[in-house]
C-alpha cells in the first residue's frame, strides 16, 4: 500500500506539504503509514491555518469515536447501581419488575427471546426476498428501469417506523390472520407455531416479524445490490462462454463474488431489526405469561420495553434497570454491526 | 434476445442439430429463477403501495382542512374532530433543524478528515465507529442522552435533548454521504490547486467541498428525512404538549410522531382521525425532502 | 468434431453505433485464423459475435449470417447458450472462477451439462489439462483454487476449461497479451497442437505470433475514427505477410513488423 501512495503523481507545487499527502488521499483511509504532512513545520500563517483546520477535522472524527465510547460508558455507569440492587438473576429471569424501587427484580430472558425470535424471523423472510430483488435489479431488469426500480425499494426506508407500526397492527395483522391460523392449525406441533401466550393471533411476534422484514428489506437489498453490481465482467463472461444460462451465470460468478456482501447486508438488517422500537411496541402485544419460544407469543423486545416505560423514568434505580436492558441491546447491535463490517471486508460502506 | 427456445424447427435437415438444445431441466431451472426473482421485486413493492394507500386513504380527510395546518390541539376535546397539528409540525421541524445545525458541520469535518487527512489507527477506528454509530438503535441513542444529560448532568427534558439524540442518528448518514462525494472529486482538481501554491486546507474548503456540494446537500436532506420520523427519542426525552411551545430548551413540545403515539391511547374515533392525518402529514414532509434531495443531486458537478 | 465457419455480410452494432461493417469470411475446419488490425477496429467485436457473446451487451445487435457448418447460429431456432457450448472462448485476461478448485474449473462446463459421474469428470479433467499442457504442473494440486496459479498457468487452465466440453470451434481474444514470453510460447505450441482437432480463431496484436501460429490471416482496419471497422483483406498468412493485395495491409504490417 505504501508503494502505491508514494508512486503517485509528481510534486504538486511549492507549499509546505509533503507531495504525497495530497494526491494519495483518494482511497488511503486504511493506510497505516503516518501522515507525512502531519509534520508540517511552518510558523507562517499559512501553516497555522493548515494546523487549525487539520485539528478541527480530526477532532470531529475523534468526536464520533468518543460518542460511541460514551454511549457504552454512560449506559454502564447508570446500569451498575440497579444491577447491584437487583434481586433476580439478570440473565435468566423472565420477569421485569421495577415498580418497587426498593425491591427490584428484573431479568432479560424473555426480552432476549422475543427480540431474537422476531428479528431472526424477520431476517428469514427478508434474506431470500432481498436476494431476489438484488438479482432482479442487477441481472434481470433492463438498465434503463433498474435505477428507478432501485429507488422504489429505497423509498421503503423513507417510511417512518411509527407508520409501519400503525399499518402493521391496523391493516397487515388482520390480513395475516388466515395465514397465522392455518400455520397454527397445521404446524402447531412445531414449537415455532405452537399456541402462544396471547389470546389472539394478531399482534404476535409473527406479525411483528413480518413488519420488521418489510422494514429491513431496503438496507439488506441496497448492500447486496451494490456488491452484485460490482461482479467483474470477466467472471461472468467466463461462465457465459461455457454455455451457462443466466441463472447458472449467477450461480457460478455473481453469488460467489457477492456472498460476503450479502451476508454483511443481512447482518446490517438484523441490527436494524434488533433495535427497532416503535413499530414493535405498537404491533406486538404485551403478554402476561412467559414466552414459549413460539412465534405466536406476545411480549416485549429490549427496545419496545424501554419505550413503553419511558414516561416513568423518574426514580434512578428503576430507570437504571431499563438502561441495563438498553446496554445489552447496545452490545448486541454493536457485535452484529461489527461482524457485518468485518464480513464485508471493505466492499461496502454500510 | 437470448430467450429463444432451442426447439427444432420442422424444416431443419434430418441430421443431428448443430446445437444441442438445452436440457429441459436446465431451462426449467432458469425460467423458475427468472420468475422467482421478478416475484421478489413485486413482493417488495406490495407493502410500499399498501402503506402509502392506507395512509393517504385514512389521512386525507384530516389534512384537507385549513385548521389542520394552522391550529393546535390546545383545548380540543379528545372526541372532537376540530383543531390541528401545527404545534407538532413546528416541533418536528425545529427538532430536526437543531439536530442538523449541530450534526452537519461535525459530519462534514469528520468526512473531510476520513478522506483527506485520515491515516493510521485513529482514521481506521473512526471509520469503524461511524459504521457502529450507524447501527445504534434510536432508543439506545435516546437512553444515552437521558443517562448523560438528564440523569447525570441534571438537565430537564426538552426538545433540545431530542435534538441531541437526533444528532447521533444523523451523523453517520451525513459522514458517509459526504465521504462518498469527496472520494468522487477527481485528484487532478486537488493537484491543479496545489500546483498554484494553494495550501491543502484552502484547497479543501474552496475547491474540494464546493465540488462535492450537491452530493453533500443531498445527504443532509436524506438524513433530516430519516430523523424526522424518529419516535423513540421523543418518547424518552420530551413530554407531549397539546399546545404550541416555541422554546426548544424547556417545556413539553409536540412533534408528529409523538402526537401519533399519544393519540394511540385516545379511544375516540377522533384519535384515529388525528393519527392518520399526522401520518400523512409526516409522509408529505418527508416526501418533499426526498424529492428535494433528488432534485439537488441532479445538479451534481461530478458525473458519477 | 471441428467445423467450418462462414460469415456472410455481417454488420455489428452497439446501440446506434455501427462498429463493424459488411464482413465476409470463411474459416476451414482444423485451421488457425488470426485477426489483426489497429486497436478499436472491431476484432474483438467480430470474435464475440462468433459465439453470440456480443448480445450480452445491452443494445448490441448483429445483422447478416454466421454459419457453422452451414447452420446459422443466429437462427431463430437456436439458443445462445447452446451455441456457446459448441463454440468455446478464451479471453484476454485469464478468468478462472476464483472460488472453484482447479478441477472444478476444468469440468465446470461439463457439470453444467449435467455430467456428474465422478470417473468421467476426472478423466475429462486429466485429458483437458494434458491437452492444455498444464497437467504436469498441477496434477498434484487439483483441489487448490484456480486463482493461485501464475498468469500463464491460469490462461492454460482457461484453455483446458474451454476444451473440456469438446467444442467445435475455439475463439481466443489476445490470449497471450497478459503473459510473459515463455508462457506465450507455451500457448503458441498448444495452439499448434489444438489445431489438429479444433477450428481456431485468434485475435492478436503480435505480428510474429500471427505469422507463427496461423494458416490464414484477416486484416481489419478503420477508415476513420467514428466510422465502422472493415475487413480489409483475408488470405493465407504467408501471402498476407509477404505479398498483400491491399496497400493498407502492407502499410500496417511493414509499420509494425520486425
Ligand atoms: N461495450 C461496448 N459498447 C459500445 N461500444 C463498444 C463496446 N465495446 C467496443 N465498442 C466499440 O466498438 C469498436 C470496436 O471495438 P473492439 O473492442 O472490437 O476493438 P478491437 O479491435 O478489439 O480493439 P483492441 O485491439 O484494442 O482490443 C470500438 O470503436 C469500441 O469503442
Ligand atoms: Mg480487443
Amino acid at each position: 500500500m505504501t508503494e502505491r501512495t508514494t508512486a503517485q503523481a509528481p510534486s504538486p507545487g511549492p507549499q509546505d506539504e509533503d507531495p504525497a499527502a495530497g494526491s494519495a488521499t483518494l482511497d488511503t483511509v486504511t493506510d497505516s503509514d503516518p501522515a507525512p504532512g502531519g509534520r508540517s513545520q511552518g510558523s507562517s500563517s499559512r501553516g497555522r491555518g493548515e494546523r487549525v483546520f487539520r485539528r478541527l477535522t480530526s477532532g470531529s472524527g475523534l468526536l464520533v469515536v468518543v460518542a460511541v465510547a460514551a454511549i457504552g460508558l454512560f449506559l454502564l455507569v447508570q446500569a451498575v447501581p440497579s444491577l447491584m440492587a437487583n434481586n433476580a438473576n439478570f440473565f435468566t429471569s423472565p420477569e421485569f419488575n421495577t415498580r418497587d424501587a426498593a425491591n427490584l427484580s428484573f431479568g432479560i430472558r424473555d426480552l432476549l427471546v422475543v427480540t431474537l425470535l422476531s428479528s431472526l424471523f424477520a431476517l428469514a423472510i427478508a434474506m431470500p426476498v432481498s436476494l431476489g430483488i438484488a438479482l432482479f435489479l442487477t441481472q434481470y431488469a433492463p438498465k434503463r428501469v433498474a435505477r428507478p426500480f432501485a429507488y422504489v425499494i429505497d423509498l421503503l426506508a423513507a417510511v417512518p417506523s411509527i407508520i409501519y407500526g400503525l399499518w402493521g397492527i391496523a391493516v397487515l395483522a388482520p390480513a395475516l390472520l388466515p395465514i397465522a391460523t392455518w400455520l397454527q392449525n397445521n404446524l402447531g406441533w412445531f414449537f415455532l407455531f405452537a399456541p402462544g401466550n396471547l389470546p389472539v393471533l394478531t399482534g404476535t411476534i409473527f406479525t411483528g416479524g413480518v413488519v420488521l422484514a418489510v422494514m429491513i428489506l431496503p438496507i439488506t437489498t441496497a448492500v447486496t445490490r451494490e456488491v452484485f453490481s460490482q461482479t467483474p465482467r470477466f467472471h461472468m463472461e467466463a461462465a457465459q462462454a461455457l454455455g451457462a444460462t443466466r441463472w447458472e451465470v449467477i450461480r457460478m460468478a455473481v453469488l460467489p463474488y457477492g456472498r460476503s456482501g450479502y451476508i454483511a447486508g443481512s447482518m446490517l438488517g438484523l441490527g436494524r431489526a434488533l433495535g427497532e422500537t416503535i413499530a414493535v411496541l405498537i404491533v406486538i402485544r404485551a403478554a402476561t405469561s412467559p414466552s414459549h419460544f413460539s412465534l405466536f407469543d406476545g411480549g416485549y423486545t429490549f427496545a419496545s420495553l424501554i419505550a413503553s416505560a419511558a414516561s416513568e423514568f423518574s426514580q434512578p434505580l428503576p430507570t437504571g434497570a431499563y438502561i441495563a436492558a438498553g446496554l445489552v441491546l447496545f452490545v448486541l447491535t454493536f457485535v452484529v454491526n461489527a461482524i457485518a463490517r468485518v464480513v464485508a471486508g471493505g466492499k461496502v460502506n454500510g | 434476445m437470448a430467450t429463444d427456445t432451442g426447439l427444432e424447427r420442422p424444416d431443419r435437415p434430418a441430421a443431428a442439430p448443430a446445437f444441442q438444445p438445452l436440457s429441459t431441466g436446465r431451462k426449467l431451472k432458469d425460467n423458475l429463477a427468472t420468475v422467482l426473482v421478478c416475484l421478489a421485486f413485486l413482493v417488495a413493492v406490495v407493502p410500499l403501495v399498501w402503506v402509502v394507500v392506507t395512509v393517504v386513504g385514512r389521512g386525507i380527510g384530516a389534512i384537507v382542512s385549513a385548521d389542520w395546518w394552522g391550529r393546535s390541539l390546545s383545548g380540543v376535546l379528545p372526541e372532537s374532530f376540530a383543531g390541528g397539528v401545527y404545534h407538532a409540525i413546528y416541533g418536528t421541524l425545529i427538532q430536526a433543524l437543531i439536530a442538523g445545525v449541530i450534526a452537519v458541520p461535525i459530519g462534514i469535518l469528520a468526512a473531510v478528515y476520513l478522506v483527506e487527512y485520515g491515516r493510521g489507527r485513529l482514521a481506521k477506528t473512526t471509520s469503524f465507529m461511524v459504521d457502529i454509530l450507524a447501527g445504534v438503535p434510536s432508543i439506545v441513542a435516546a437512553l444515552f442522552i437521558f443517562a448523560a444529560f438528564i440523569s447525570i448532568l441534571g438537565a430537564q427534558q426538552s426538545a433540545f435533548m431530542v435534538s441531541l439524540a437526533l444528532v447521533l442518528l444523523m451523523l453517520p448518514v451525513v459522514i458517509r454521504n459526504t465521504e462518498e462525494m469527496l472520494r468522487l472529486v477527481p485528484d487532478e482538481l486537488r493537484e491543479a490547486s496545489y500546483a498554484l501554491g494553494i495550501p491543502k486546507w484552502k484547497t479543501i474548503l474552496r475547491i474540494v467541498l464546493p465540488t462535492a456540494l450537491s452530493g453533500t446537500v443531498t445527504g443532509i436532506m436524506l438524513a433530516l428525512a430519516r430523523v424526522m420520523g424518529e419516535t423513540a427519542p421523543v418518547l424518552v426525552l420530551v413530554g407531549y404538549s397539546q399546545s404550541i411551545n416555541f422554546d426548544p430548551f424547556s417545556g413539553n413540545m409536540a412533534s408528529l410522531p409523538l402526537l401519533m403515539f399519544s393519540e394511540l391511547s385516545n379511544p375516540e374515533p377522533a384519535g384515529q382521525f388525528r393519527i392518520w392525518g399526522a401520518a400523512l402529514t409526516l409522509i408529505l414532509i418527508i416526501m418533499i425532502l426526498q424529492l428535494g434531495a433528488s432534485v439537488v443531486s441532479r445538479f451534481s458537478a461530478i458525473s458519477k | 468434431m471441428a467445423k467450418r465457419l462462414d460469415l456472410k455480410a455481417v454488420d455489428i452494432y452497439y446501440g446506434d453505433f455501427h462498429a463493424v461493417q459488411d464482413v465476409n469470411l470463411s474459416v476451414a475446419p482444423r485451421s488457425v485464423t488470426s485477426f489483426i488490425g489497429p486497436s478499436g477496429c472491431g476484432k474483438s467485436t467480430v470474435l464475440r459475435t462468433l459465439n453470440r457473446m456480443h448480445e450480452e451487451i445491452p443494445g448490441a445487435r448483429v445483422d447478416g449470417e454466421v454459419l457453422l457448418d452451414g447452420e446459422d447460429i443466429y437462427d431463430r431456432g437456436s439458443d445462445a447458450v447452446a451455441v456457446r457450448r459448441t463454440i468455446g472462448m478464451v479471453f484476454q485476461r485469464p478468468n478462472p472462477f476464483p472460488t472453484m478448485s482447479i478441477r472444478d474449473n476444468v469440468v465446470a462446463g461439463l457439470k453444467l451439462q449435467g455430467v456428474h459421474d465422478k470417473k468421467k469428470l476426472d478423466e475429462v479433467c486429466e485429458a483437458s489439462l494434458r491437452g492444455a499442457n498444464l497437467w504436469k504442473e498441477v496434477s498434484g494440486r487439483l483441489d487448490k483454487p484456480g486463482g493461485g496459479l501464475s498468469g500463464g498457468q491460469q490462461q492454460r487452465l482457461c484453455i483446458a476449461r474451454a476444451i473440456a466440453v469438446a467444442p467445435d470451434v475455439l475463439l481466443m481474444d489476445e490470449p497471450c497479451s497478459a503473459l510473459d514470453p515463455i508462457s506465450t510460447l507455451a500457448i503458441e505450441d498448444l495452439i499448434a497442437d489444438l489445431k489438429k482437432e479444433y477450428t481456431i480463431v485468434i485475435v492478436t496484436h503480435n505480428m510474429q505470433q500471427a505469422a507463427r501460429v496461423s494458416d490464414q490471416t484477416a486484416f481489419f482496419n478503420l477508415e476513420a475514427t467514428g466510422k465502422p471497422g472493415k475487413l480489409v483483406e483475408i488470405d493465407d498468412t504467408s501471402t498476407i505477410f509477404s505479398n498483400p493485395t491491399e496497400q493498407a495491409t502492407e502499410d500496417y504490417i511493414s509499420g509494425r513488423f520486425g
